[in-house]
């Protein structure tokens, strides 16, 4: 139980996903989590607007219920599997944390500069969350795939459109983290 | 009913592992585009070579799924710029909220209640892409 309690290594995580990846295929399904936000459009009505969305919702529910069941599994990992202990960074990120003004890093999931009420309802904090957000739905649809749908399931396959899609989210990642970031904070 | 049962239960295993992982974490998305810890490298580096495994092994065995075919994964269409124009867009978003949609479920789940402003702006940044998609270079 201890083991449980404890951060999971990444050699127990990574073959974990890898084993929700496989299973869902077993099941005649496919790993992909972004396809869930097309759908909750297309449950919206947009599929009256935009062809994009016409298509039979219904057949998804399944991937929904795999949504429901993430939901719970975070509920119950972060309240009852979970020693409430700091995210063991490395010391540079830290540092480098500290530095853009972010304090008490690695004490809960999400930074509270971002995450928290009064910093979501300032226009800044707003404004940061949203275009993200929206980034990651626009730029996921048009790539076909997240990281569930391309950096796992896509590279499992060999598909080099993946690679591709994945070398995509590093340019973008690097180009955030890295020029973006001493700007904004 | 019943059939939906396996799918929640895989998703349950699914937000336990990101979340005991701690890829769910914003901190971690930043420590890994920084390039200061193996963490997320081995996450994922160790997910795609078990997924490669399995995947080689189905294939020797002829493996069918319950509905009777053989075990395959569906190719992605070919292109390019979609994939690195559009993995780029996802990047930066990726980087700048630190969750993909995946754990953007799941962290709702643990009481981080905020990024549901995340997951709105997501689902409109879809339907955006919806409209636009024809007039995209893909």
């Amino acid at each position: 139980m201890e083991y449980i309690l404890e951060p999971w290594p990444w050699y127990i995580s990574g073959p974990c996903i890898a084993i929700v990846m496989f299973i869902l295929l077993y099941f005649g399904r496919t790993f992909g989590m972004s396809s869930n936000l097309r759908t909750l459009c297309a449950i919206g009505g947009a599929g009256k607007k935009v062809d994009f969305f016409k298509f039979d919702w219904k057949a998804q529910r399944w991937n929904l219920v795999v949504v429901l069941g993430a939901i719970v599994g975070g509920f119950i990992a972060h309240n009852f599997l979970s020693n409430p202990i700091d995210i063991d960074l490395s010391q540079q990120t830290v540092l480098d944390l500290n530095a853009l003004g972010f304090n008490d890093t690695g004490k809960s999931l999400l930074p509270p500069e971002l995450f928290s009420w009064e910093n979501v309802l300032s226009i800044k904090g707003l404004l940061i969350l949203t275009i993200g957000g929206f980034l990651v739905g626009f730029g996921t649809r048009y790539a076909g795939g997240c990281t569930s749908g391309h950096a796992i399931t896509g590279l499992s396959s060999l598909q080099l459109p993946s690679l591709v899609a994945v070398v995509g989210f590093f340019i973008g990642g690097l180009i955030m983290i890295h020029l973006i970031y001493p700007i904004l904070f | 009913m019943s059939k939906y049962i396996k799918f929640f239960l895989v998703g349950l295993f699914f937000g336990i592992v990101l979340v005991k992982s701690e890829a769910v974490s914003w901190y971690r998305i930043f420590e890994m585009f920084k390039f200061q810890s193996f963490h997320m490298y081995g996450i994922i580096g160790s997910a795609v070579t078990t997924g490669i495994l399995l995947l080689l092994i189905s294939k020797k065995i002829k493996l069918k799924t319950i509905k009777g075919n053989l075990l395959t994964v569906p190719k992605k269409d070919s292109g390019f710029k979609r994939y690195i124009i559009g993995g780029s867009i996802f990047g930066l978003g990726w980087a700048l909220c630190g969750a993909c949609p995946g754990p953007m479920y799941i962290l709702f789940g643990t009481g981080a209640f905020s990024i549901i402003i995340v997951l709105i702006a997501a689902i409109f940044g879809t339907y955006m892409y919806g409209i636009l998609k024809d007039k995209l270079p893909h």
